[in-house]
């Protein structure tokens, strides 16, 4: 082998590139994130149901709150038609946290999870329990 | 047909791993076993390739003629182009590692009236290829978000960086779009440039479109057809930290994403994609050109026996004396 010291350091840096997110993430305990839906108000309700099914809010909320944001900030429209036809006023914080007032067990067990970072509470008030 | 048949490979790989997770239940195989394959075989068959060029000797330096090498203190050399040392090499590798400094002097010929030749210069090639390659290091970055939970800061600063325009939700990646734009560029040029299809071959082909399919169906799965993210990441993880898991309902349009990618891995040394290596190997480029200050030994020099004068005259000596020939030692 020529130049064998170059040759050797080069395959080292790019063994250890490979293997850096093996080493990262070495004996991460991963546990399936529950998000907690058994906060006092939902627990008063009847018929326990979100402004659309959970299959669709599962994947589309952010769409949703991306579309409500634009209604209500660019058209001021407030009025949200939800599913069964059911009118919900479009507020992240008065809609969406009233009942799911637990935003540490219910938003951030998935995003905190799935490492993304939604900057939802750039311009909005985190909820109280927050702040401790 | 260079055309067709890596394009029916591709269709031919998808459709596999469609039968066999949709139909054949073969989620792990597809999830676990072939990810850990292709990546074993990218890390083995680079090292392997590395090897194998480092056995065949480099017998000289090969100045090109780009600059002007170090001579007289009052001709300006031209550190960059034409390094006489360590540091300037390392300057020139970066230029092309990082810049693709040769492409940028693409140029492209030209019949005009007359008949009378003209070359012009052509930077599409550069910018496209520049394009596609930072946008491919970005995403491959951006994807170390699937394999830990707490993310390191700056890749944070990327995917914020990358996502900058803030449009939709998810949000748009810059890259995403310049992948795919850059991507369809190259190959188009392919086609339309007579010059350049001539010598295109089913293995030029084959990756342009493993890798339009492995963005695509990555674009796809990101802001159309949703999958179980949190399926996805589990599934990841698992792999990560050698813990494999498989969700079920993740949705086959990721199982297609993996296992094109894993087919990408496992090709990648075995193809002309192991430029990625080969590159730092360029004789042209990580040579400092100082022929004339330091005396270079061929390395496969065979060992001659030199038969010198003075061994000549020792042998012959009282026969050139007896016919007169003059010798230098009585």
């Amino acid at each position: 082998m020529y130049d064998s010291g170059k040759i050797i350091t080069g395959l080292l840096v790019f063994v250890a590139i490979v293997s850096f997110p093996f080493v990262y993430s070495r004996g991460t305990n991963i546990v399936k994130p529950e998000p907690k839906i058994d906060t006092p108000v939902i627990q008063q309700m009847a018929v326990k149901q979100c402004v659309q099914p959970r299959a669709f809010m599962r994947a589309e909320h952010m769409q949703l709150l991306n579309d409500w944001r634009d209604s209500v900030v660019r058209d001021g429209n407030r009025v949200y038609v939800g599913f069964g036809g059911k009118q919900y006023n479009m507020s992240l914080q008065n809609t969406c946290m009233h009942c799911h007032s637990n935003k540490k067990e219910f938003c951030d067990s998935c995003h905190n999870f799935m490492s993304v970072k939604p900057y939802c509470w750039d311009c909005h008030i985190a909820p109280k329990e927050n702040k401790s | 047909m260079k055309t067709l048949f890596p394009l029916f490979a591709v269709i031919t790989l998808i459709v596999l791993v469609v039968a066999g997770v949709q139909y054949a239940n073969m989620q792990f195989l597809f999830g676990v076993i072939i990810p850990y394959l292709a990546v074993a075989t990218f890390v083995a068959g680079l090292i392997y390739r590395v090897m194998k060029w480092a056995s065949s000797p480099v017998p000289f330096r090969i100045p090109t003629t780009c600059g002007q090498e170090l001579s007289l203190p009052w001709i300006k050399q031209d550190k960059l182009e034409s390094p006489s040392g360590t540091l300037g090499v390392i300057g020139r590798m970066a230029l092309e590692v990082l810049l693709f400094r040769s492409l940028f002097r693409n140029i492209k010929l030209d019949m005009r009236e007359g008949p009378r030749i003209a070359y012009g210069s052509d930077k599409w090639l550069w910018l496209s290829g520049l394009a596609f390659h930072w946008s491919f290091l970005i995403i491959l970055i951006r994807h170390f978000r699937l394999f830990a939970i707490q993310l390191p800061y700056p890749i944070h600063v990327i995917e914020s960086l990358d996502s900058f325009l803030q449009i939709g939700v998810p949000m748009l990646y810059i890259t995403d779009v310049v992948i795919l734009a850059a991507v369809t560029y190259l190959f188009i040029r392919r086609i339309t440039n007579p010059l350049v299809r001539y010598i295109s071959l089913p293995a030029d082909y084959f990756p342009l479109f493993l890798i339009l399919a492995v963005a695509g169906s990555g674009v796809l799965m990101r802001y159309f057809t949703k999958v179980d993210v949190v399926g996805v990441k589990q599934l990841t993880m698992g792999l990560i930290s050698f813990r494999p898991v498989v969700p079920q309902g993740i949705g086959i349009i990721f199982y297609i994403h993996l296992f094109l990618i894993s087919v990408l891995f496992a090709y990648f040394p075995f193809s002309k994609l192991v430029h990625m290596a080969g590159v730092f190997l360029s004789p042209t480029r990580n040579m400092a050109n100082n022929n004339r200050m330091v005396r270079h030994v061929n390395p496969w020099d065979y060992p001659v026996h030199v038969h010198t004068y003075e061994e000549y005259e020792n042998d012959f000596r009282e026969k050139m004396k007896s016919v007169g020939i003059p010798v230098e030692k009585e």
